[in-house]
Formats: C-alpha cells, structure tokens, sequence
C-alpha cells in the first residue's frame, strides 16, 4: 500500500536552505572545527590539510598574532608572549592556578579573571581564546564559502558558571553565533553512539589537556540522557607533562630555569609522555641557554611511578558519577574514551580495571568531540527533518547555591540535575523602607562559601520600600540549555520587578567585553558599522524565516487580529532588513519578538498537548 | 496544564508507572526542548526554555517518591511539615539511631553498600505503605507521617553519600 506522506501540525514541511553551522572543540592542546556536509561529519584541515589548530596564540609588535602551529615553533623563544593551554586560565583568578610559578607568563596581578602582561598589551584569556576561534571560523567560511550560522562550542562538563560564561564571550568576541555550549562528554556520545546505534548505558572518560570529565548517559531509541557527571577541571595531561619536568629538573639537578629553559623542557617532557605511550623508554635531551646539556632516560616504570598519584585522581569523580547515577560499574555497557591524554597506557589500565572492562578505543580520541559537536550543530541549525534528529538532555555539573548567614552555602540547585532548570527563593527585607538587597552565588559542593566557587554577587535594586520583614522578595535562578545562570528578582506582594545587577567574581562586566569588540574590530580593520549591520541582517532574516514558518504551521492557535498584527510586523522588518540601518532593523527584530511571545507560548503548550495525543494514539496499537 | 499529572497526561496517585511518565516526559521535549528552537527567534526560544524549564520540574518532582507524594499531599491542602512537626514514633526515632550508629561506624565502602541497601529496602516499604494510604485509604494525615519517615531516610542516604567521598 502507498502511503501517504502527511505533514503533521505544527511542523513545517516546506523545505529551508542548508544553514552553515560547526562544532568547534576549543581544546586546551589543541582546538578543531567541523561540519557535518552531505550527512556526513567531518573535520575541517587548514590549507595545509592539518585537523589539529595547536591552542597557542603568540602575540608579536604592531597588533600582529599567530595562532596554531607558528606560534607553537616559537614559543620557547618567545614564552612571556606564547600563550599556550589558555582554557585552564578562562573563568579563573590567578590564585586558582596550579603551579603558576613554574609558569613562564608575566601574570598581571589584579582581581578577578588571571591576565597576562604581553607585547599587546594586557590580555584576558577571553581575547586569547577568541583568537583562536576566529583561526577556525575563518578556516570555516573559506571552506564552506559562506557565511556561518551558527557554531556549537564545546566545554568540559565539569566546567563551572563562570568557565561557560567565559567560553561564551570568547565567541562573541570572534563574531561566532553560539548555538549552544556542548559538554565535551556529551559531543562524543552522541558521536560515538550514532556511529555505532548504541543503546544502554555508557560511560565517556575525557582525559583532555587540561581538564577531566567522567559522564554516565543513557542512550535510547535516539535520546542520549545524561544521568550523571563529575570530573575535575584541573586535571589533564599538562599536568602529567609537569610531573615529567620536575623529575627532569630533579633528576638532572638543575638550578632555577629562565622562562626560555622552563619551556623548551616542557615541550620536551610532553615529547617524552607521548613516546612513552610505545615505547618503554624516552630520552630527553635539550641544551640550556647557559650551554649545560640535559641528558635524561625516563623509563615506562619510573613515568607511571611519578604520575600515579595524578591517575589516582580520577577515580574519586568515577566513583562519584556512577553514585550520583544510581548505578554500578556492571551497569555500564562500554566506557568510550576522549581526549589524546587518554593513549596513556596507565590511564586505560585504571579505566579497564574501575569498569572491569576494556576501554572503547575505535574513535579518534583527538577528533570525537568536534565531530559530535558538527553533528549537534547540523541539528540546532535545523539542518535535519524531524524523525531523522535525536533529543539531548543534559545536566548541571555543579550544584549552585548562596551564601547564608555564617558563611554557609545553601543549595537552591542540585548537582545533576537536567537543564534547563530553575528555583525560586524567597527572601525579605529586615529594615524598614529597605529598596535594596545583595547576595552572593556559589557553585560547588561543599558546606562552607569558603571551599566554594564564587560566581557572583547580585545586588537587588529597586524593591518597594516596606516595613522590616513585610517584603517577598522572589528570587529566581535559572540556568539555561548553555548550563549559564540569569537571576531575576520580583516583589510578591506588588509585583514589582527588582533590577539585578551582577558582579562577576571571575567573569567580564559588559564594558569589558564591548572594549574587545572593539579592539578585536580596530585589530581586524574590519568595519564596524558593516559588521553590526552584517550581524543584524543575518539576525532579522532568521527571524522572518522562523517567524513565516511558525505562522504557515500554527496559524489557527491566533485569533483573525493576533495574527494581523504578527504579519504587520513581519512586513515591517523585512521592509527594513534590506536596508542599511542596523538599528532600525533591531528595533523592527525587537518588536516582531514582542509581538510573538504569545504566539510562542501557544505553540509550546500545542506542542505538549501534541506529544500526549500521539501517545494515545502509540498506545492504541498495543 | 492544572498539576504535574496532568502535564504528563497522567491520572494523580502515588503509584506511577515510571515508564509511562518517561515516555511522556520525552514526547513533550521532543517537541518543546530549546535545542528545537536553537535556530528560531528570541521569543520562540525564552517560551521554550520558560517550558522545558516547568516539564523539568514536574518530571523530577514526579519521579521522586518523596517528592510526588509531598505533591499530591499539597494537592490534597496537606502539608508534609518535614521543618514543623519533628514529632516521631519512637520505634522509628531507634531504629533511626541504630542505622546512624551503623553510618559513624562504616570504616569501608563495603559497610556503606549494605547500609545504604538497608536504607532503600526501608524505604521501598514505607512507599508501599504510602501508596495504600493516599491511593487506598485516602488518609492524607497518616501519610504525612510516612512521608516524613521517607524524608528522614532521604536524608541518611544523602549523609551515606558524603560518606563514601569521606573514606574515599
């Protein structure tokens, strides 16, 4: 029998062009960019047909910077402005930094986020990582020859609030359209398990290069559930090339190294790490600045003897995520692994022995993570027909939580749980005609705001001025599908909106991240002005074509003069679009929003009425 | 959309087929999660989240007993008043000071697994006498007291927890 293909409400059946959309992996070795192109995923090579972008940005005089491999040739000749491994300084302050002192960085001293004293001048690890994603955007659109739609960038899922949000602005900063943060254990999941139609439950371990998550999901009939995930963001295999450099130095008895020395015996002791993993025994040798020669075997033995204690740290989050999951070591069906520090053979023998079963190697361990991400990308860009995408339910690594009196955290969000998601929190007032209030967000687990992570401090303004107590304030934290916090704040009693203002204990304030745009422009010689009109053409015709859809597939939840008013607003942004306004065309961009907010909510809860009826429907065949 | 039951297409009781609510719970994200709207405008988007944000809320306090009987209770104009009412039987106050004592003597993972499998057996009882009490016998009263036995041993499974990262 024939069947008939019929589009089903609420979706659109008309055809839309290809959107150009990436997953870049913005690793802290290495970064890569991907695509997904005739359904088939791939990484984007440099013109050199190189995969891998080495994540090391050199700053050079007159506003001239390498990214990747020349600025990797050169770093131990230029170390104080060879930025390398900067993902382990995003969202952090300078006391967070392991082993800063064997760092060869001229480290500005300043609260808030590390920054770093170079020839350019002072940068943030937000401006040094937005260097290099604008290496693989433009390696992207040259590829792909158009303009981007939009990218999916990929974190450790162990990254706190303040990490996402730095990795965000980095984005911005490129003139990347986030689609949506991806945790890297997710990306190669869903990588991993496309490829080979997994179901049940797995375990990802991303032992990465500065960072370390362990991910339980559940994989079914093409929805990858996060159950569970822990990990350590200071944790990778920069630290097992450390613990090779201090047994160098120790072993060679040298005397206190110059920045130069200091680099180039890093370079070689991750050399050395990485011929160990097929061979038993790595020579080291470099001449020092001073002429002394270093001369050193290091043995496979003696390499897992220095580094055990590291290994030993990624069993506590192991023990942790299977816990939170509910599960046991038994219940995992494979443990795939991610991320080039996992090729250690004392890492895959803890893995294999933890799970009691050999680790899946059969993806590149480099490569996964960018190609879940393109495949996310290909998805959220609404590249793929319904029926033929998957459905991804992530979680919140960390629980956040405020300060209380005496310096306690109180949970108000707990770990694990799936995002979006937010709570709400009464507070009130304890002053007669109090209009303001300020309190402070942690995130992590422990009792004491001390042992926690600071994120930030928001302050109230504008409540209603009361008796002492009589005041309700609501306060709302809400964490997004990117796993970022927002706080909004609302008077109970009257309704009225308080203004939150936010102080970011490790983040940029707005003023920052709008003087590196404009840096990042002046640098670029781009022009501002055509950029921003650029940015807000792309902006108005996704909305138009979101807009025109909705309306050709839900219609009928408005009423004859609901939808008139939609479609004046419609005729009044594409009216401007063409033009060379770009304000007029977000203010039209602005009001066509208002105007659909309604219509959005109608169509969402038609959305949720929808899936029960098919249900009832499923359920009749039974 | 009235209650969480209603959102997931469900009847109100305590006793729930977990699958029933899962395969729900994923019909409705599957239609309404942002990751449907990454591409759409803002007003699509913020409704999406607004949405995905409520069903995940629903679906956690739904899948958790103690939850969804603490709902259905408030559904029912009782409150559970776990802070409030600290009275307990003293059978169950004991029992409660046998098992912590079990707890500050577990030296070994292997000590937490059996009390923690205690724990759960001790729970899955005290659901079972819940489901009768609200589904059955609709006596929203005496559940409140099983509920806040239920939140007792919640909290010990929780303590048991920081009692492995402790040994660990």
């Amino acid at each position: 029998m024939a069947l008939l293909q019929i589009a089903e409400p609420g979706q659109s059946s008309a055809p839309h062009q290809h959107r150009l959309a990436v997953g870049i992996d913005l690793g802290t070795t290495n970064s890569l960019v991907a695509t997904v192109r005739s359904g088939v995923a791939a990484v984007l090579p440099d013109e050199q047909g190189r995969a891998l972008l080495p994540s090391i940005v050199r700053y050079l005089p007159e506003a001239r910077v390498e990214v990747g491999y020349a600025a990797q040739a050169r770093q131990a000749e230029d170390p104080k402005n060879s930025i390398a491994s900067v993902k382990r300084f995003m969202g952090r302050g300078l006391k967070d930094v392991a082993h800063a002192e064997h760092m060869a960085y001229d480290f500005a001293d300043a609260p808030g986020m590390v920054q770093l004293r170079t020839v350019a001048g002072v940068k943030s690890p937000v401006e040094v990582s937005a260097e290099i994603l604008k290496v693989l955007r433009q390696r992207a659109e040259l590829s792909l020859g158009g303009d981007l739609a939009g990218a999916v960038i990929t974190v450790p899922a162990y990254f706190d609030d303040a990490q996402r949000q730095a990795t965000k602005d980095a984005a911005q900063i490129a003139g990347l359209n986030v689609l949506r943060l991806l945790n890297e254990p997710t990306a190669a999941a869903i990588a991993y398990g496309l490829e080979n139609a997994a179901e049940g439950v797995y375990a990802v371990f991303d032992l990465g290069g500065g960072t370390f998550d362990i991910s339980v999901l559940r994989l079914s009939q093409g929805v990858f559930e996060v159950v569970a995930t822990s990990g350590d963001s200071l944790l990778g295999g920069d630290d097992f090339d450390q613990r090779v450099f201090c047994w160098v130095v120790e072993e060679a008895r040298l005397p206190p190294l110059n920045a130069r020395d200091m680099r180039l015996l890093l370079v070689k002791s991750r050399e050395a790490k990485e011929y160990l993993t097929t061979h038993a025994e790595a020579r080291i040798t470099a001449r020092l600045s001073g002429g002394e020669v270093v001369d050193v075997a290091l043995g496979a033995e003696k390499f897992c003897e220095i580094t055990q204690t590291l290994v030993h740290k990624t069993l506590g989050p192991m023990r942790k995520a299977l816990r939170d999951a509910g599960l046991g070591a038994a219940d995992v069906k494979g443990v795939v692994m991610v991320g080039g520090a996992t090729r250690m053979p004392q890492i895959q023998r803890a893995v294999g022995e933890f799970f009691r079963r050999d680790p899946l190697n059969n993806l590149d361990p480099d490569k996964v993570v960018a190609l879940g991400a393109a495949m996310q990308a290909n998805v959220l860009a609404g590249n793929k027909p319904s029926g033929e995408d998957w459905l991804l339910l992530d979680v919140i690594p960390l629980s956040l939580g405020i300060e209380t009196m005496g310096g306690l955290a109180e949970r108000i969000i707990p770990r694990n749980s799936t995002i979006p998601v937010a709570r709400a929190q009464e507070f009130t007032t304890f002053k007669d005609g109090q209009t303001g209030m300020s309190f402070h967000v942690v995130q992590g687990e422990r009792e004491l705001v001390a042992d926690c992570r600071s994120l930030a401090r928001f302050e109230l303004k504008g409540i209603p001025p009361m008796a002492a107590g009589a005041a309700r304030i609501r306060v709302t934290f809400q964490v997004d599908a990117d796993g970022l916090l927002s706080v909004a704040a609302k008077e109970a009693t009257t309704g009225v909106e308080a203004s939150v203002v936010v102080k970011p204990s490790y983040g940029l304030a707005d003023v920052d991240i709008e003087r590196m745009l404009r840096d990042s422009y002046e640098h670029a010689k781009d022009d501002m002005h055509a950029r921003a009109l650029n940015e807000a053409r792309v902006e108005a015709e996704r909305l138009l074509e979101a807009v025109r859809s909705a309306l050709a597939a839900d219609a009928a939840l408005l009423a004859e003069s609901e939808r008139e008013m939609i479609e004046r607003q419609v005729a009044a942004l594409a009216a401007v679009a063409s033009g060379s306004d770009h304000r007029a065309i977000r203010q039209a961009s602005e009001a066509l929003n208002r105007a659909t907010e309604e219509f959005a909510g109608r169509r969402m809860d038609a959305g949720v009425k929808r899936a029960l009826a098919g249900r009832k429907i499923a359920n009749l065949d039974l | 959309m009235k209650n969480h039951f209603e959102l997931f297409g469900l009847t109100p009781a305590f006793a729930l087929e977990a699958e029933s609510l899962e395969r729900s719970y994923r019909g409705i994200q599957a239609r309404i999660h942002p990751d449907r709207y990454a591409h759409a405008g803002d007003a699509e988007r913020r409704a999406s989240m607004q949405w995905t944000t409520r069903v995940n809320e629903a679906y956690r306090t739904l899948k958790s007993p103690v939850q969804r009987a603490k709902y259905l209770l408030e559904m029912n104009g009782v409150d559970v008043g776990f802070e409030t009412n600290t009275q307990m039987p003293t059978d169950f106050l004991l029992r409660q000071l046998e098992l912590r004592e079990t707890l500050a003597g577990a030296k070994q993972p292997a000590a937490l697994d059996e009390l923690l499998a205690e724990v759960r057996r001790e729970q899955r009882l005290l659901e079972q006498g819940i489901a009768q009490l609200i589904d059955g016998s609709k006596d929203y009263a005496a559940a409140a007291g099983e509920v806040r036995k239920l939140m007792f041993l919640d909290k010990l499974a929780a303590e048991i927890d920081q009692a492995y990262e402790g040994i660990e």
